[in-house]
């Protein structure tokens, strides 16, 4: 029944939540000394399978064998005691305790500070960590505050890590630096199971994938043995062909113009400056920065959500007329008559409502429209239904609350009203984060079309690969400033990557 | 099975979609064991026998035709209250300063049967008092959606507040216009000429309060759900993230439905003053407004639901207080009462959303 020599065998795991079946019969095993990536599209049921292994939930039925032993994980200290630790997406950690009070928190042993700050030491020495025991959490940046919870479940004795989409907030330099750790912590003989969607990484750090499709365990392979469209086949199902289509722009002229905007954030902190671009019609200008340049500012400034220090953002009419944009809320801007669609990065707190069903999210934007006091809730009901069909939506139905959903159909939903109002403008940011493989080339399809369409897109992306193939133009961000603007046909990716870490910001190449 | 090996004798499991037959089905064997409960407590604290206390209680609240018209009466009360916190319920803004707007909405109705009852006709009264309850109540809404548009406050703490403002105004006017002077009471006003008292409605002098509730409580639903405002305060009380993204004024928005809920409040200041009680108290509101929001949470912020939580809840309430003069109790058994009855019915949510599974064993024998 049970594999010998792995770390964990799990036989005949199902977990269901009401009607939902989140996991079917799983069968795997993790052996140690090797890091598994657990793929899957979203929804499949990778995460529920890993939190039954760090006690979060209990399986309706089903073994789990830890070194050969059945054991019953009840809860998260029972997970623990056998060496199982979980970095989970969202940290848990309290912000206002230092990375050593987080890490001894609710162990049960005397709580000596020293001791904890000197055997924390240890461990980062060990397997290369950069933190500071006595730093509070709330002064670290995302990735420190990953390196925090890494460093808790080794503290903690575990020899089992378990870590969900490690890298989707990190940088590619942090993501590196943590791939080399993950290594170090494999050849000290750890097991390591990596949950991620980005194929790449899976190519680079993965010893073997395993793969879920729909709650269901489809089967394993060597990494080193597949390319990445043979392991997205085996995630969704069938056959896929992953290629960006990047026509010639047809018909650019002048769409948004942007000169010397400058922006401070709410703490006075200085977000972008003196930045100048211009988006044209039926081109995809690309984004490209470390996160936190000032992406999320420049695309907020834009779409009238970001007060400006100074810069204009000009519209620039079919008919050559000009009219600013600066100092309007997005109520003024359509009213203007100008359609501009913006999917910001935070899908559930900025563009949609969670609780809320699909129809009456596509609604969002359109409820004012007709006289009287009343809502007319009929074309988002027939737009709802349009989107899903178009999109291949999963949903059992419009009147299914948006927060329901998988992150993949959330963004579908998102993307699709956006492009439903048939906008000059689309502004999207990280359209495709924590998204799968599959659903990230609807996307790009998506984003592909409009374009084609003769829509300016501004596209900011994190990953430069899809960058480079689905851009026109590039501009990249750095701290705030534009370091460059590349044709992105003849790009080369290490000097983006360069640009993206210059702190000059004086260098153009038009 | 391995003896090494424990399942957990049980584990919690949420349930996806509760269908309506168990949302009921629950609720109903909620109050059924609450009753239960209930009779076991009387039993054992006064040895009474339960069943004729339960018939106590359900005299108290129909057991006659005055006593069912006041039940219905303080349930409209309790219920348009309920109604009237819910948009700003909805959009996440608590306003527990109910009692505060109900109280210097009644205190506006007062001041005008008191001071113009000399200088103009009966009508005019009456639509002073209504203008003057429903701005009341608004203004007490305005200040604290003000704030909280303008500077970020935090509106339970200066709704609450404004409670305690609106009690000592009362407490103020009391001792001005009170009759006789040293009673420190304001006792009915008007008592010979009427002036400035709501008319009887078809000849009952509770109608008017369940007419206006009845209407209160289907606009608010029809404009909670269908009305564009409606929309929008779903959308603020969700993330005002979202409402700024799809340029929603979140400070309009505030500002616009406190007007609305304080206006309602006030509403409810006019019937208790007006039509019911005839006087203003500092007590008038009876701490309904709070626990009007104790029936909007429970409902969900749901106005059709509310009116059979009110029921629940001044049925109890009613049948506790014959009870207790029946048999000579302190009245603060009809609070045990209702407090038994709340804790069943809000603790019943959890039997609605989550499942105990228990050891396997019973899983297998399914099989």
């Amino acid at each position: 029944m049970k594999a010998d020599n792995a770390a964990v065998s799990i036989r005949g795991v199902s977990k269901s939540f009401g009607s939902v079946r989140a996991n079917y019969k799983v069968d795997l095993d993790i052996y140690k000394g090797e890091i598994l990536a657990l793929l899957g599209e979203n929804g499949s049921g990778k995460t529920t399978l890993m939190n039954m292994l760090s006690g979060i939930y209990f399986p309706d039925e089903g073994q789990i064998y830890i070194n050969g032993t059945e054991r019953v994980i009840r809860s998260p200290r029972d997970s623990h005691a056998l060496g199982i630790g979980m970095v989970h997406q969202h940290f848990k950690l309290v912000d206002v305790l230092s990375a050593a009070e987080n890490i001894s928190l609710g162990l049960h042993e005397k709580l000596n500070i020293r001791e904890t700050e000197e055997r924390i030491r240890e461990i980062c020495e060990k397997y290369g960590f950069d933190i500071d025991p006595k730093q509070k959490v709330y002064d670290m940046s995302v990735s420190q505050k990953q390196t925090v919870e890494i460093v808790k479940v080794l503290y903690r004795g575990a020899d089992i890590l378990i870590l969900d989409e490690p890298t989707a907030v990190l940088t590619p330099q942090e993501a590196e630096k943590l791939f080399d750790v993950l290594r170090r912590m494999k050849n000290d003989g750890k097991a390591i199971v990596i949950i991620t969607h980005k194929m790449h990484e899976v190519e680079e750090i993965s010893d073997r994938v395993a793969v879920l499709r729909a709650g269901e365990y489809i089967g394993s392979v060597d990494t080193k043995d597949m390319d990445v469209e043979q392991m997205t086949s085996m995630m969704v199902g069938h056959s896929v062909s992953l290629n960006i289509r990047r026509e010639e722009p047809v018909g650019v002229k002048p769409r948004i113009e942007v000169k010397g905007l400058t922006v401070r954030n709410d703490e006075g902190i200085l977000k972008l400056q003196d930045v100048s671009f211009t988006a044209n019609t039926g081109e995809i200008l690309g984004v490209a920065g470390i996160s936190g340049c000032g992406q999320k500012e420049l695309l907020e400034a834009v779409a009238g959500l970001q007060p400006v220090e100074s810069g204009e953002v000009t519209y620039i009419r079919d008919d050559g007329t000009r009219e600013p944009l600066l100092g309007k809320d997005p109520l003024s801007i359509s009213e203007m008559g100008v359609s501009m669609s913006f999917v910001p990065e935070d899908r559930l707190g900025m563009g949609l409502v969670a609780n809320m069903d699909i129809a009456d999210n596509m609604m969002l934007r359109t409820f004012r429209r007709g006289k009287g006091p009343f809502t007319d809730r009929k074309p988002s009901k027939k737009l709802a239904k349009e989107v899903v069909k178009k999109l291949e939506i999963v949903t059992p139905g419009i009147t299914t609350p948006v927060r329901r959903l998988s992150g993949g159909n959330v963004q579908k939903v998102l993307v699709g009203r956006e492009i439903a109002s048939d906008p000059t403008v689309l502004l999207t940011a990280y359209a495709v984060r924590g998204l799968d493989i599959n659903s990230s080339y609807t996307i790009y399809n998506l984003i592909n079309e409009q374009k084609e369409k003769g829509v300016a897109v501004i596209f900011v992306g994190e990953d430069l690969d899809v960058l480079l193939e689905l851009s026109d133009r590039i501009m990249v961000l750095c701290g705030g400033k534009v370091s460059g603007i590349l044709d992105a046909r003849t790009a080369d990716k290490r000097l983006i990557g360069r640009l993206m870490t210059s702190q000059g910001g004086g260098e153009s190449h038009e | 099975m391995n003896k090494r090996i424990r399942e957990p004798l049980f584990h919690i499991v949420k349930r996806d979609a509760p269908s309506l037959k168990r949302i009921f089905g629950v609720r109903i064997a909620a109050i059924l064991l609450a009753l239960l409960l209930c009779g076991i407590v009387t039993m054992i604290t006064t040895g009474l026998d339960p069943l004729s206390v339960f018939e106590s209680i359900f005299i108290g609240a129909f057991g006659s035709k005055r006593k069912i018209w006041i039940t219905l009466q303080n349930t409209a009360i309790l219920l348009l209250i309920s109604v009237a916190l819910t948009p700003a319920f909805r959009m996440r803004f608590w306003n527990v300063g109910g009692e505060g707007q109900i109280l210097v909405g009644g205190l506006a109705a007062a001041a005008c049967m008191i001071c113009l009852s000399d200088k103009l006709p009966n009508a005019l009264v009456i639509l002073c008092m209504a203008a003057g309850s429903l701005l009341a109540g608004a203004l007490w809404g305005f200040i604290p959606a003000f704030f909280k548009s303008r500077w970020n406050t935090n509106e339970t703490l200066s709704t609450l507040m404004m409670n305690y403002i609106a009690t000592q105004l009362v407490a103020y006017f009391t001792i001005i216009w009170e009759v006789p002077k040293g009673s420190g009471k304001i006792g009915i006003i008007n008592q010979d000429s009427n002036i400035g008292w709501l008319p009887e409605v078809f000849g009952s002098k509770y109608l008017l309060t369940i007419i206006v509730a009845i209407a209160v409580t289907a606009f608010i639903y029809i404009y909670l759900n269908y009305f564009k405002h409606g929309y929008e305060i779903s959308v603020v009380g969700e993330s005002d993230k979202t409402a700024r993204y799809v340029g929603i004024k979140v400070g309009k928005a505030i500002v616009r439905t406190m007007l609305l809920s304080g206006c309602l409040c006030g509403l409810v200041g006019l019937l208790l003053v007006g039509s019911i009680n005839h006087t203003v108290t500092t007590t008038i509101a009876d701490g309904q407004g709070f626990t009007g929001v104790l029936v909007a949470w429970m409902c969900k912020f749901n106005p059709l639901t509310m009116v059979f939580a009110s029921l629940l809840i001044i049925f109890m309430n009613r049948g506790a207080g014959e009870i207790s003069t029946n048999f000579g109790l302190n009245h603060s058994y009809a609070d045990i009462i209702t407090g038994i009855i709340l804790f069943f019915l809000i603790g019943c949510e959890f039997f609605i959303r989550y499942k105990i599974q228990f050891r396997k064993k019973t899983a297998k024998e399914e099989k």
